[in-house]
């Protein structure tokens, strides 16, 4: 069976990011980017399927710019077959828009499962794979720590609040990652030689029949409230004595 | 037109992170109506009718709907939802799983996560972790929203008295079924809704030593939490992870015991009233952001905490 990889260029997790002087978004120059961490974890989900013989075709796909095919060809090197750049120059194209996009690539490849990320590390909205499974009428299991398929089904245990939760849902479906899924390998150098000549094809989001226009209007940007640092007590005595009678809390 | 609030629960009670999305509600302003669907939630319908500014509740009792399966929720939420100008629910698992559903069913844009709100239409929401803070406006005509409770204070749960009316929308995607779940038992408070929150993480350096952090717990009538540092090293279950990838609490006391302070832990916390920090090093990040630091072995000074207090 295929399945789709939908992918995101973020800013990496390791860096602090600053909000622009001007408030008008986050400062993206001269920053590192790399593959969103959910995004590596449905690509890992994807490769061990393949490795087990359930799927015989990974095909990543992303909606971004040019610098995107960087990505793709890291999610070639850890075992992608081919992959998809829909390119735009538009920042911040919206989850609906992607999902819709992703739709379109749906009807074109007819994948058995789609992994993606639960959310992705800058707009952090979670959004995408459950709008995409609206769009295409497919089953979701979201938040993802297991996937199981058999007979034509996928069962998907999901970390919920209270703990976890199994679902079974009926193939083709959509599954979003949450971090205890797997843990992600690194890809090998020779790997990395090879994803260099797998087939990245690039397509516009009009090809698509998509239009990425936004209904949501980022006004501005700022940055959190600082939290001041307060004392440092010398005994445990004195932090309950502070608790009690001038924090007031216990 | 009016403001539709997803009621969230488990058919028997209702979720009091609900009382912190009817408070963004009336933030917004205008009628206030909650769905409650569900299998036998006729109990939890009374309950959402005594909410304070809550003027009607629609219970919607299906079999399809008894394990809040996303397929079908959202179906029920978006035909409900078509009438009202706003939709919201908790940015919780459940509320993450359906709302982005409900809003691709009604072909509009949703807005995750608010903390804040401006206007009808403008919001403010976390991004990046919640190292920066978006001021977003949605031109949408049906606003699909998800509420951090924690950002709201909960309306009281009493003094309202809304009618119920039974929703006979009956929606089954077929598509998907509920096989089992494991839930966390614990006669603790819920880590979401607790006021003091105790939480350990690596420097605790197993699961047994959690227990020295429970003995507090049940003194304080506190929820146990956890940093990911602790969880990933498989001291104690996922579900009592607090941060960017676990749960964000904002409680009156959170107690943070052997945390460094990672980013990552710090952006499911900060927001707590009070924060003591116990560390034995004294460079850790946490004291960054603690009221009350305490440069200490964890294991002499959490005995000595429990027997103070």
């Amino acid at each position: 069976m295929k399945v789709l990889v939908p992918i995101k260029r973020v800013v990496d997790y390791n860096v602090k990011v600053r909000v622009k002087a001007d408030n008008s978004g986050v400062d993206l120059a001269n920053v590192k980017m790399a593959m969103n961490p959910f995004c590596e974890i449905a690509v890992e989900e994807a490769v061990r399927l393949k490795e087990k013989g359930v799927v015989t075709e990974i095909i990543a796909v992303t909606v971004g710019s040019k610098a995107a095919q960087e990505q793709l060809r890291t999610a070639m090197a850890l075992g992608a077959d081919r992959s998809i750049l829909v390119e735009t120059d538009q920042e911040d194209v919206q989850p609906l828009a992607v999902a819709k996009v992703l739709k379109a690539l749906v009807e074109k490849e007819s994948p058995d499962l789609v992994i993606l990320g639960k959310q992705a590390i800058d707009g952090d909205n979670s959004q995408t794979g459950q709008m995409l499974a609206a769009l295409t009428g497919m089953p979701q299991g979201t938040f993802a720590s297991e996937v199981v398929v058999a007979d034509g089904k996928v069962n998907v245990t999901r970390e919920v609040d209270g703990g976890l939760q199994t679902v079974a849902l009926d193939l083709p479906a959509v599954v979003t990652t949450d971090l205890r899924l797997n843990e992600p390998r690194y890809a090998s150098l020779p790997n990395i030689m090879k994803a260099k000549k797998k087939p990245l094809e690039t397509v516009a989001p009009g090809d698509l029949g998509v239009d990425l226009a936004s209904s949501t209007k980022t006004l501005k940007v700022e940055p959190p409230a600082e939290r001041q640092a307060g004392i440092k007590v010398a005994s445990v005595e004195e932090l309950v004595d502070k608790l009690k009678n001038e924090a007031k809390v216990i | 037109m009016g403001i539709l609030v997803y009621a969230e629960h488990d058919n028997a009670a209702l979720n009091p992170a609900t009382l912190n999305v009817v408070a963004a509600a009336k933030a917004i302003g205008g009628d206030i109506t909650v769905l409650v669907a569900g299998e036998g939630c006729g109990a939890v319908a009374e309950a959402a009718a005594k909410v304070d500014g809550v003027s009607k509740v629609l219970c919607a009792d299906n079999a399809a709907y008894g394990h809040q399966l996303a397929e079908n929720i959202a179906e029920l939420v978006a035909e409900v939802g078509k009438d009202y100008s706003h939709v919201l629910a908790s940015a919780t698992t459940t509320g993450k799983n359906f709302m982005p559903r409900v809003a691709a069913l009604l072909d509009v844009e949703q807005v995750s996560d608010i903390i804040g709100v401006e206007s009808a239409d403008t919001f403010k929401r976390p991004i990046y972790a919640g190292n920066a803070i978006a001021t977003v406006q949605n031109s949408d005509s049906i606003k699909v929203i998800t509420v951090r409770g924690t950002a709201f204070d909960a309306v009281p749960a009493e003094g309202g008295s809304a009618s119920v009316e039974a929703c006979d929308v009956a929606k089954d995607l077929g598509k998907s079924s509920f096989v089992g779940e494991e839930l966390a038992k614990s006669d603790r408070p819920d880590l979401a809704a607790a006021d003091i929150v105790i939480s350990g993480g690596r420097g605790m350096q197993n699961g047994d030593n959690f227990e020295i952090l429970y003995k507090v717990a049940d003194k304080l009538g506190a929820a146990v939490g956890a940093s990911r540092a602790a969880v990933d090293a498989g001291f104690v279950p996922n579900d009592m992870q607090v941060g960017q990838t676990g749960k964000i609490v904002a409680p009156q006391l959170y107690i943070a015991v052997g945390i460094s302070g990672a980013i990552q832990h710090l952006a499911g916390m900060k927001d707590s009233k009070v924060i003591v920090a116990i560390n034995k090093d004294e460079e850790a990040p946490i004291f960054g952001v603690a009221d009350y630091g305490l440069v200490a072995d964890l294991f002499d000074a959490v005995p000595e905490l429990e027997k103070q207090i």
